[in-house]
């Protein structure tokens, strides 16, 4: 037992163990249940920060392996984090405490409530670590069962559809997706991750696991047209399920494509890449004016959290270093920036009961803090430079224009549409004259919600000013992953791996003297 | 003829039979001379003689083939042995609570499940069409009488009635296919019948009886279209004696199969693999359409069983010993999920009897939170949702199915798992969303260990029995091939 070889084992367990103690916690002891959670998230997210800390950015390959055979020849235990992975170890992390904080009021069944969080956490760092491809399909369709239940217990009134659609969406893309790993494991013999990624499929069958896949992450992701599930799930699910839906769970569409579609899979990829530009385009376009016209202020967000993975999918599948550097930034941004918005939407709702637009107007008067937080947020939704939407947005573009130009000029217009509909619902909801009667009396955040908020605008602000922190430690993994897949389909290489840093040298140089200057800058825009 | 049988060591492939067949008559004598209240007494009796009999398969394995080719002992027989004797034991047990209600006060009861035990076993075990039929009928009626049992209760008789003319009808099938395969071979011990069948062929005559013989077997596992008499059955007889008839006799029915169509019809595999197919996605897709309009639990769970054992047949349509394996493993995880799901059935009890429609259900998450947290376990479990033990089970059958090609089955396969999600979602629906109506009767000790020991599995089935049932179900499988 080193820490090498323990760190991911812990961090996956560590949150069951904690439900398993929640267990036998007395269901009145509101208090207990509640710090018990709360020390085991911030207990496992101190020591993702040590995993990250021990990370070797400048590695490509998988590090902190275990590998084990476990159940007969098909199915091991095998864990490892590279590049691509450990930065949503983190993220997972990261939200559970605010999580758990947000929820701290909860007044049904919290005990339930706290353990199916702890085991949703379990499953979400697991999809992330583990390099097994049996044991990444438990994982994956594991969170079904507890988002399942925390969409249909903790609901609102719609909730039994929403949790009945959000279940069969996913689960029926899911199966296909489950054939397709054996096929895989019957064509290459192991389900060892590492050494499927070193597998040659033939170029046929790629075409089927291909598309199998994409069922189950498409769905996830989702993608256009998949995603009808999405905004009945958001909307009918308590706030911090919301948060864990938007912020993680979308994630893992974007990842298994990472994982899976682009490197195992890299002559059909490029086959299809047309048909995932086609859908992401129409994804960012068509989801941001269905957003325009929202009364709902959770489903305006549902929806702009489609148009945003529209771009992950675009930059995925652009196939280069700067294309594949940016949905990862836009995958890490959104789940900080998409969390944080839900946060938000539960705060108002928790005084007022209700997520109706119309139902709030001028808020600023009586909640300054909350607009200022609430605007942090909205401003990395529409991608303003010098928030962290920003990054992913603009890195993505920048990709996909090198690969086709008239991809990257409709996803234009879905940043012009999101400024639309994002300042829009802010103006409705927090700007004009406060007239109504029943939000005389609504309080400011309490030190509860600052607490939760403000790391969050932090964060948003930092890495919309120095991404590094995370395009370091993806570099590597996404140049590895970019090399092989440019090679596999017979594109220049050269080319695909164009420094993805090189852009953004302007706004954060090297040298820490010239970096203020270089934020006032970008901060400009953000003044007025 | 001379037996092959000279002295008391050379029969020990038969010793967990012998044990039983003479256990079964003293406790019947014991059960005559007793006090008619001591049921229960007997009742324990007879499961520590499951368990006795049980250790000595585990404990004293030996392999062979006795009594002039009738009777064969090999570890696929032993791992399939231990889950009847293990499914009876806990039937039994479940018939412990509320006997009087159910009409399970008799002495009787406990005799006629070991009987069928006893045949399940002979089943198991045989190596040639006659020991076959006796088996299989010892087995069936007992379970015709279990069925009946609550003689004063409608219900009851009928199911009992309803399933003894189905089950004779069955056994004319299996019969007439025996004696079409002994015509077209010339042997009924199943090792001659191979050779005979490499020698000369396959002819039309052999493929009838072949056809005949499935069926009728086919009708003992409930598989589609042969199982109309399955929710008519479930839903009549007392819930305990649905536990049984859900466990035991479908593991036993199952092994038959797997003998018959792996070892004795290998030469043409060809052509039952087509039957076995056909068997499978009726199943699959009948049970997963026609549980949802279900509104009785027992009905549902009746449905759900027709459903898994088209899954398990997805496994032995690959025809190969990753398929044997995959079923051995689906029919230990259906029987830990079954007999969960039954102590949960009986732990539901209002002051009106038992819980029978799934609306009773109401809210029992809060009124009983532990026994509706196991039913949901075992629910999920049952769609095949990871990572529950529902899961792997699929894993290892669908996995067989991939590497023999048969993706058409395999599509329809998951699609319909994802369909039957459906119907036993609706019970968590029931249970966890919906506002309680109802007070639920305190739950007897013995089912609550029960309930415990198969949700603990069921959960961590990852990290404890996980590995050794695949290790075991890979032995047991080896010794057919």
């Amino acid at each position: 037992m080193t820490f090498e070889n323990s760190i991911l084992t812990l961090l996956t367990w560590l949150p069951v163990l904690g439900a398993a103690i929640l267990l036998l916690t007395p269901k009145t002891a509101l208090n207990a249940i509640r710090w018990i959670s709360l020390i085991v998230t911030i207990v496992v997210f101190s020591l993702s920060l040590a995993l990250w800390q021990a990370f070797d950015p400048s590695s490509a390959g998988f590090q902190f392996v275990v590998d084990l055979p476990w159940i007969g020849d098909s199915i091991g235990y095998r864990v490892g984090v590279d590049g691509i992975s450990v930065l949503f170890v983190v993220l997972t992390a990261l939200l559970m405490p605010a999580v758990v904080v947000s929820s701290w009021e909860v007044d049904s069944r919290l005990k339930e409530y706290m353990i199916v969080f702890l085991v949703l956490e379990t499953l979400m760092i697991g999809v992330f670590t583990t390099l097994d491809l049996a044991m990444f399909y438990v994982f994956f369709e594991g969170t079904l069962l507890p988002m399942f239940l925390i969409i249909g217990i903790w609901g609102g009134s719609a909730r039994i559809q929403a949790a009945y659609k959000f279940f069969f969406y996913t689960f029926i893309g899911s199966v296909l997706m489950l054939l397709a790993m054996m096929a895989m494991y019957w064509d290459a013999g192991t389900t060892d991750i590492v050494r499927l990624l070193g597998h040659d499929f033939p170029v046929g069958m790629q075409t089927w696991l291909w598309l199998a896949f994409f069922a189950s992450l498409a769905v996830k992701m989702p993608m256009w047209p998949f995603h009808r599930w999405l905004p009945e799930a958001h909307v009918q699910a308590p706030t911090a399920g919301s948060v864990i839906l938007a912020a993680i769970l979308l994630k893992l569409g974007g990842y298994g494509f990472l994982r899976f579609s682009l490197p195992m899979f890299p002559d059909a990829s490029a086959q299809f890449a047309n048909f995932v530009f086609l859908l992401s385009v129409a994804a960012i376009i068509l989801t941001s004016l269905v957003a325009l016209v929202q009364t709902d202020i959770k489903k305006l967000i549902a929806y702009s959290s489609v148009a945003h993975m529209g771009f992950v999918t675009m930059g995925i599948f652009a196939g280069n270093a700067l294309g594949i550097q940016g949905a990862m930034f836009q995958m890490i941004s959104h789940g900080i920036v998409s969390g944080a918005l839900f946060l938000c939407v539960g705060v108002i709702y928790d005084r007022m009961h209700t997520r109706e637009i119309s139902a709030y107007g001028g808020l600023v008067e009586r909640m300054p803090q909350y607009a200022f937080a609430f605007m942090v947020f909205t401003m990395a939704n529409v991608g303003l430079p010098g928030t962290s939407g920003f990054v992913g947005e603009f890195l993505t573009m920048m990709g996909v224009f090198q690969v086709n130009t008239w991809v990257a000029f409709g996803a234009a217009f879905g940043v012009i549409f999101s400024a639309c509909y994002a300042l829009w619902l802010y103006r409705r909801t927090i700007f004009g004259a406060l007239t109504k009667e029943s939000l005389k009396g609504i309080l400011d955040l309490n030190l509860r919600e600052k607490v939760v908020l403000y790391p969050l605008i932090v964060l948003t602000v930092v890495f919309g000013f120095y991404p590094a922190p995370i395009l370091d430690t993806t570099a590597a993994a996404v140049d590895n992953l970019v090399a092989h897949y440019s090679e596999s389909t017979g594109r220049n290489p050269a080319v695909d791996l164009a420094d993805e840093r090189a852009p953004l040298e302007y706004v954060a140089p090297a040298e820490g003297a010239e970096q203020p200057a270089a934020e006032e800058h970008a901060a400009e825009p953000a003044a007025h | 003829m001379n037996s092959d049988v000279t002295d008391f060591a050379s029969l020990a492939p038969a010793y967990p039979e012998i044990l039983m067949a003479l256990g079964v008559l003293v406790l019947l004598l014991l059960g005559v001379v007793l006090n008619k209240e001591r049921s229960l007494l007997i009742t324990w009796l007879s499961v520590g003689l499951l368990v006795a009999t049980g250790l000595i398969v585990l404990l004293q394995p030996a392999d062979g083939v006795i009594f002039n080719g009738l009777f064969i002992a090999d570890s696929f027989g032993r791992f399939m042995k231990v889950l009847v004797l293990g499914g009876a034991g806990l039937a039994l047990i479940l018939s412990i609570s509320n006997a009087e209600e159910n009409g399970l006060h008799k002495f009787e009861y406990s005799i006629l499940a070991l009987l069928a035990t006893l045949g399940m076993m002979v089943m198991v075990s045989a190596n040639d069409l006659m020991s076959l039929y006796v088996g299989l009928e010892l087995q069936s009626l007992s379970l015709y009488v279990m069925a009946a049992i609550k003689r004063d209760d409608g219900r009851a008789s009928e199911a009992g009635l309803k399933y003894f003319v189905l089950g004779a009808l069955s056994s004319g099938l299996l019969l007439y296919g025996a004696s079409l395969i002994y015509g077209f071979t010339g042997h009924t011990n199943l090792g001659e019948i191979v050779v005979a069948i490499a020698n000369e062929g396959r002819s039309i005559g052999l493929i009838f009886g072949v056809v005949f013989l499935l069926a009728g077997v086919a009708f003992k596992i409930s598989a589609v279209p042969f199982h109309m008499w399955t929710p008519d059955v479930y839903e009549g007889a007392p819930t305990p004696v649905t536990a049984f008839f859900a466990m035991a006799p479908k593991v036993a029915a199952m092994t038959l199969m797997i003998r018959l169509v792996m070892d004795t019809f290998a030469p043409i595999t060809s052509d039952w693999q087509q039957i076995v197919i056909f068997l499978s996605i009726a199943s699959m897709v009948l049970a997963a359409f026609a549980a949802i309009g279900q509104q009785s639990l027992k009905r549902l769970i009746a449905y759900s069983s027709i459903g898994h054992v088209g899954f398990a047949l997805v496994g032995l349509s690959s025809g190969t010993q990753v398929g044997v394996e995959g079923v051995a493993i689906y029919m230990a995880i259906y029987v830990a999920m079954t007999v969960g799901l039954f102590a949960c059935l009986l732990s539901f009890r209002t002051e009106t009897g038992y819980v029978e429609t799934i609306d009773e259900l109401a809210g029992a998450a809060q009124s009983r939170p532990f026994v509706a947290a196991v039913m949901a376990i075992l629910m999920f479990s049952l769609i095949g949702l990871p990572p529950l033990a529902g899961f792997f089970a699929k894993w290892h059958v669908f996995l067989a199915a991939i590497e023999a090609n048969l993706y058409v089955l395999s599509v329809i396969g998951v699609l319909a798992s994802a369909v039957s999600a459906f119907y036993y979602l609706r019970v968590v629906k029931v249970m966890f969303f919906d506002a309680p109506v109802k007070q639920f009767a305190a739950v007897p000790g013995e089912l609550n260990i029960i309930m415990a020991a198969s949700g603990f599995l069921v959960v961590t089935y990852y990290f404890t029995v996980g590995n050794p049932l695949a290790q075991w179900a890979h032995i047991a499988a080896g010794s057919l091939f």
